[in-house]
């Protein structure tokens, strides 16, 4: 019987990771959509509850008691599956992510490699929705958008190669505490100026390139050529309504949300405090990693807010010959400095 | 163990189920879907072995590239069904020969380990020793010391293959407009305006 407590423990820790994710995501949209409407000199929405606050969860009730449309040409079984399985995918990477110390469901050996390989599924989910539309905007949709895909996830395996290297193992929590107890601040000989040891400042160029590959892949403006409206309609979900639509928003939040989390422990330093010291220190982890996951998402929203959207051949300029040749010569450049002086972590 | 047990045989099923579904299924991309689904039961089961860094591979190479590309030419095909069925007596002799071929090599693997159950222990043991490092370190260690030359070669290869794949598909067309950002961006007031005086009547 020892074994059913532990199933019920671990569907237990899901579903309250689940419940606080998604209530932390109804705020993250509200979020993203006073940020936009700040930066317009709007006031967003602010009539559902106190300024505002309530927005998300009348939105989610009139998405599921909207009447679900199936256009007549699509393949029925297809076109259901695919937000469920965006959705279903972009849940999952949850699994392995370190919201405190020890606080993962899954704190397995190749915690990365499984994101990695969890975000490199997300393709499916639109390009089955824009295949069993049987529509032409949302096929051309899909297919633009999984070449988009594709290609910025070639740029994020070799940044996360470089942080990698530094660390010495694929474990995220392992990548945590390389940052705790290495780095620039120790080596200067004030341990307590954590945030200095944090990636973010040794690996400030993939830094920026992870940033931006991860807009990519989320499918963010500027690159949201996915869901261009000037030009594919509202490319691959063009036919979904009502709760297969709420779910393809959803998982591209929930998505966001990961890309936020990784950004947050490959670069700055997961649950650490930034100044190790007294008051600082008695701040609980995850208290510093919903600061941190927020303050990316603010970067997130502000570029939403500000930069015009990418012409197609120039993302795939940039994925392909910037970023690419960039993040390759970083993943050599790094290796030789940790081979040459002798920084790099034994196995 | 139960909770392992069961999560065998669940994808043991699914698996060996989608795998018969891929050739059973009329639909191409229902044929490639259930290939997918084929292969990450085939990284669940992989997992449960303790291959988590295969498991992982498996998912990011075959599922998120590979298959990627099936589901891309098939969606963009346009497959006559009825065509394709006309062949389907004159490949049946091979394809049952290579059906029957697999299947004594299955039951040659399985029937030597009825009649010895040492030859398991024969192969040499891992080193260093499995339970000592986790299956990426041991592997990496192994790519990257002793058998570096042959990991390089193969890299090699698959870089030909790649330029060979990139230099058949290129086209230079003549009369296209490219963008280049350099030029672009090195554009100035004195090379981008002209001013020109015009006479009065005559225009430019």
């Amino acid at each position: 019987m020892e074994w059913l407590t532990t199933v019920a423990i671990i569907l237990g820790k899901s579903l309250l990771l689940l419940v606080a994710l998604l209530v932390f995501i109804a705020y993250i949209l509200y979020a993203d959509r006073k940020i936009w409407a700040a930066v317009q000199l709007r006031r967003g929405p602010n009539v559902v509850g106190p300024w505002g606050l309530l927005q998300s969860f009348a939105d989610l009730l009139k998405f599921v008691l909207k009447e679900p449309v199936i256009p007549a040409g699509a393949n029925k079984g297809i076109f259901l599956l695919a937000p469920l399985v965006t959705c279903v995918l972009a849940l999952a990477a949850w699994a392995v992510i370190p919201v405190a110390e020890g606080w993962a469901i899954a704190d397995i050996n190749v915690g990365v490699l499984y994101i990695f390989a969890i975000s490199s599924l997300g393709v499916y989910g639109i390009l089955m929705g824009g295949w069993a539309s049987n529509s032409k905007y949302p096929f051309l949709g899909a297919l633009r958008s999984a070449a988009q895909m594709v290609s910025y996830e070639v740029s994020i395996g070799f940044v996360i190669i470089t942080v990698l290297l530094c660390v010495g193992s694929l474990n995220l929590s392992d990548i945590v505490k390389a940052q705790e107890t290495r780095g620039l601040a120790t080596m200067l000989g004030v341990p307590w100026l954590t945030f200095l040891n944090w990636y973010w400042l040794p690996l400030f160029p993939m830094f920026v390139v992870f940033f931006i590959s991860a807009l990519a892949e989320t499918n963010r403006p500027p690159f949201d050529l996915p869901e261009a409206e000037s030009e594919l309609v509202a490319g691959f979900m063009v036919e979904y309504a009502s709760t297969p639509y709420l779910l393809f928003m959803l998982g591209e939040y929930v998505a966001i949300m990961t890309m936020c989390a990784l950004t947050t422990i490959l670069f700055l330093g997961g649950w650490t405090s930034p100044i190790g010291i007294a008051p600082f220190t008695w701040v609980p982890g995850v208290v510093w990693f919903v600061i941190k996951v927020s303050l990316v998402f603010f970067m997130f929203a502000v570029v939403k807010a500000m930069v015009p959207r990418y012409r197609y051949d120039q993302l795939m300029r940039l994925g392909w010959k910037v970023f690419l040749p960039l993040s390759l010569a970083a993943v050599i450049l790094v290796a030789a400095v940790l081979q040459v002086t002798g920084w790099a972590p034994g196995v | 163990m139960t909770v392992a047990a069961a999560f065998f045989y669940l994808f043991a099923c699914v698996c060996i189920a989608s795998a018969f579904m891929v050739i059973a299924s009329r639909n191409p991309v229902h044929s490639v879907l259930f290939l997918i689904l084929a292969f990450v039961n085939a990284a669940g089961l992989f997992l449960l072995m303790g291959a988590e860094f295969l498991a992982m591979i498996l998912v990011v190479v075959y599922v998120g590239a590979v298959a990627v590309l099936f589901l891309f030419v098939v969606m963009m095909l346009d497959v006559d069904f009825v065509e394709l069925r006309q062949g389907f007596l004159q490949y049946l002799p091979i394809g049952a020969a290579i059906g029957v071929i697999f299947l004594i090599e299955l039951l040659l693997v399985v029937g030597s380990m009825a009649i010895d159950p040492n030859i398991l222990k024969s192969p040499v043991a891992a080193i260093p020793p499995a339970d000592q490092v986790t299956n990426t370190a041991a592997l990496g260690r192994v790519l990257y010391t002793q058998y570096l030359y042959f990991f390089q070669a193969a890299g090699l290869v698959l870089l030909v293959a790649m330029i060979g794949a990139i230099v058949l598909t290129l086209r230079h067309k003549a009369g296209i407009k490219r963008q280049d950002v350099a030029a672009q961006v090195a554009r100035t007031k004195a090379t981008a305006i002209e001013v020109r005086k015009v006479p009065f009547r005559q225009g430019v």
